[in-house]
């Protein structure tokens, strides 16, 4: 399945300072779905390259990291339950508080 | 889309040449008087010099009015302290008209169909709390004072610093050494007189926030740390009152609407403060200056629509900018949560709960900007910047490491030195080893001491945790220079640059 990973706020720092990642995540097995809750440990090994704490924290993102998934707050799509479709873009931001 | 092409008619006034230009080559040979040439060219020297004095008049007319108009504000200011609630005077008349100055001065606003003068007349009695007049608060300000919001206040308890010029557009060279607030005012004043401005030159803390922000409608959050950000929005939450929060850092910023007509609060998004190491500040990551100055723009945009009644405002979803990308993208955040601490069903916070919260402790960051200042080794592990120089003059032999990453390096460094970024230390031990040796075999020392190791970085912190690293790594002499590049250049050679 494919899927735009975006990475913005410092977080693509992580991961080699590139911002956008068209990936190809399966499921476990046929009939399964793709949810964030596989997707998270996905990144974890595939993507993350430094200081793993600065992006999860447990199973989850660490404090202070905004999921969007399509455009649209992961706590709108059931957070670790949002089952991905092919094509999503799912954008990970840190906010920031510099001014 | 037809409302946006009426303005057609204002962009052709627009352009219609000053009428100074249209005469000038009639003077050529004779003009319609009889007119010489020789004359014509005195009589526009003349004009010439006039108007240029005409300026000087005008420019003291418009300073002295400013003064006349921050001295009323001051007045007002003592007024309004025992008695918050009077609408402050701004050139609408009570049967809601405005004034012949008023008229002229907003009209592009007044002729826009989707604003016009009921939303002007809003604009004029409302008031506006910036909080900062730093990247984001400098062009908030000034468009919100050229827009004619009635009262503007601002916080702020920093001076203008010549870094800040970069991107803190509304303060001047002039003003290095001044107030922010007082700066910021100025400025405000020189472009709209008839707007009040109110200066809170203290920081806003627990023990202030309520009173100050209690006489403002509006409050535009351009700070530039967790702590005041927790605290500003639970300070409007307890107020109810609007926060415009807009924040930028290095090439990106974002900007939302919270607690705005059951609205989500910073709280109901952010119920825990991120790690400390997760909050970088402008002051170390570098910020291009005009990133800050889009989103504050956006602040003032989005404190307009609020205050005008107009549009719909940036509430329950926000603005992501990425400049280097030249992306913009509007996403949807989740709405108030009914678990939120500052805005829940069961936890709504009280003015006595918000004046006890230690917000410090709270996100274990602290309100200042000033630099973290970490303690790590003992005192025999560290050396002054000063006792670095008499060695060095000593011809001691020694190896210099700078830590700092390699962007930083190329800013300015100490001759001598070789830059190892702390992240990269692990790989390259063997290149101070080599160093080491070489230095040793360059210079006669005593060979049971070696050359000495020194470690430095911008601010002494660094170079701690890398004299730390390096001793476990066996190079047990290892020392850091405390207090980094800056103490040298406070200490020992005040003409080293600092950033
Ligand atoms: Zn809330």
């Amino acid at each position: 399945m494919q899927l735009t990973l975006e990475f913005g706020g410092g977080l693509e720092l992580l991961c080699d300072s590139v911002k956008i990642h068209k990936v190809d995540v399966d499921p476990q097995t046929e009939e399964e779905k793709v949810t964030m809750k596989q997707l998270l440990p996905w990144i974890r090994t595939n993507l993350i390259k430094e200081r793993l704490e600065m992006f999860m924290k447990g199973d989850s993102v660490r404090p202070g990291v905004l999921v969007l998934v399509n455009d649209c707050d992961w706590e709108l799509s059931g957070q670790l339950d949002t089952v991905l479709e092919e094509k999503d873009v799912i954008v990970f931001i840190s906010t920031l508080h510099g001014g | 889309m037809l409302q946006l092409f009426r303005p057609c008619s204002g962009f052709l006034y627009c352009h219609r040449l000053p009428e100074h230009v249209s005469t000038g080559h009639t003077f050529m040979e004779v003009n319609g008087n009889g007119v010489m040439v020789n004359e014509a060219s005195k009589i526009q020297s003349e004009i010439e010099s006039l108007e240029a004095k005409k300026a000087q008049i005008d420019l003291r007319i418009s300073a002295l009015r400013a003064q006349l108009n921050s001295s009323n504000s001051n007045c007002v200011r003592k007024e309004r302290a025992t008695n918050t609630n009077d609408s402050p005077s701004t050139g609408v008349s009570s049967n809601g008209q405005l004034s012949a100055n008023m008229i002229y001065r907003y009209s592009r606003h007044l002729l826009l169909p989707s604003f016009g003068v009921e939303a002007q007349a809003n604009l004029l009695n409302s008031s506006v709390l910036v909080i900062g007049a730093g990247g984001l608060g400098s062009p908030a300000l000034l468009y919100l004072a050229a827009c004619g919001v009635g009262r503007m206040g601002i916080v702020d308890h920093d001076v203008v610093e010549l870094n800040n010029l970069q991107r803190q557009i509304i303060h001047t060279e002039a003003n290095i050494g001044q107030s922010k607030v007082e700066s910021a005012a100025a400025a405000c004043r020189a472009i709209n007189s008839t707007v009040q401005i109110v200066e809170h030159k203290e920081a806003f803390c627990t023990s202030n926030a309520l009173e100050i922000m209690n006489k403002y409608d509006i409050v535009v959050d351009a700070t530039d740390n967790a702590p005041s950000r927790y605290m500003i929005n639970d300070c409007c939450v307890v107020l109810g009152k609007p926060l415009i929060s807009g924040a930028a850092l290095g090439l990106e910023g974002q900007l939302t609407v919270y607690n705005y007509n059951g609205g989500p609060c910073y709280r109901c998004l952010f119920p825990t403060p991120p790690p400390t190491t997760a909050c970088q500040r402008c002051a170390d990551s570098g910020v291009l200056g005009v990133v800050p100055g889009v989103i504050g723009c956006l602040q003032a945009l989005e404190a307009i629509k609020v205050a005008a009644a107009v549009g719909e405002p940036l509430s329950g979803r926000m603005l992501l900018f990425d400049a280097l990308s030249a992306r913009i993208r509007v996403v949807k955040i989740r709405g108030r949560s009914l678990h939120c601490e500052a805005c829940g069903e069961n936890a709504i916070m009280t003015a006595q709960q918000f004046r006890n919260f230690d917000y410090e402790k709270f996100t274990q960051s602290p309100f200042s900007t000033s630099p973290l200042k970490l303690n790590l080794l003992s005192e025999d592990a560290r050396i002054t910047s000063k006792e670095y120089n008499e060695r060095i003059l000593k011809g001691d032999a020694h190896v210099l490491v700078d830590v700092r990453p390699a962007h930083h390096f190329k800013i300015v460094s100490l001759p001598n030195s070789i830059n190892i970024p702390l992240g990269n230390l692990e790989g390259r031990l063997s290149e101070i080893s080599a160093s080491l040796e070489r230095e040793e075999g360059n210079k006669c020392v005593d060979t049971s001491r070696g050359a000495s190791l020194y470690v430095i970085c911008r601010r002494g912190n660094d170079s701690q945790r890398a004299v730390e690293f390096l001793h476990r790594m066996g190079f047990t002499s290892a020392k850091d220079i405390i207090g980094g590049l800056e103490s040298w250049a406070n200490d020992v050679d005040p003409k080293f640059p600092t950033y």
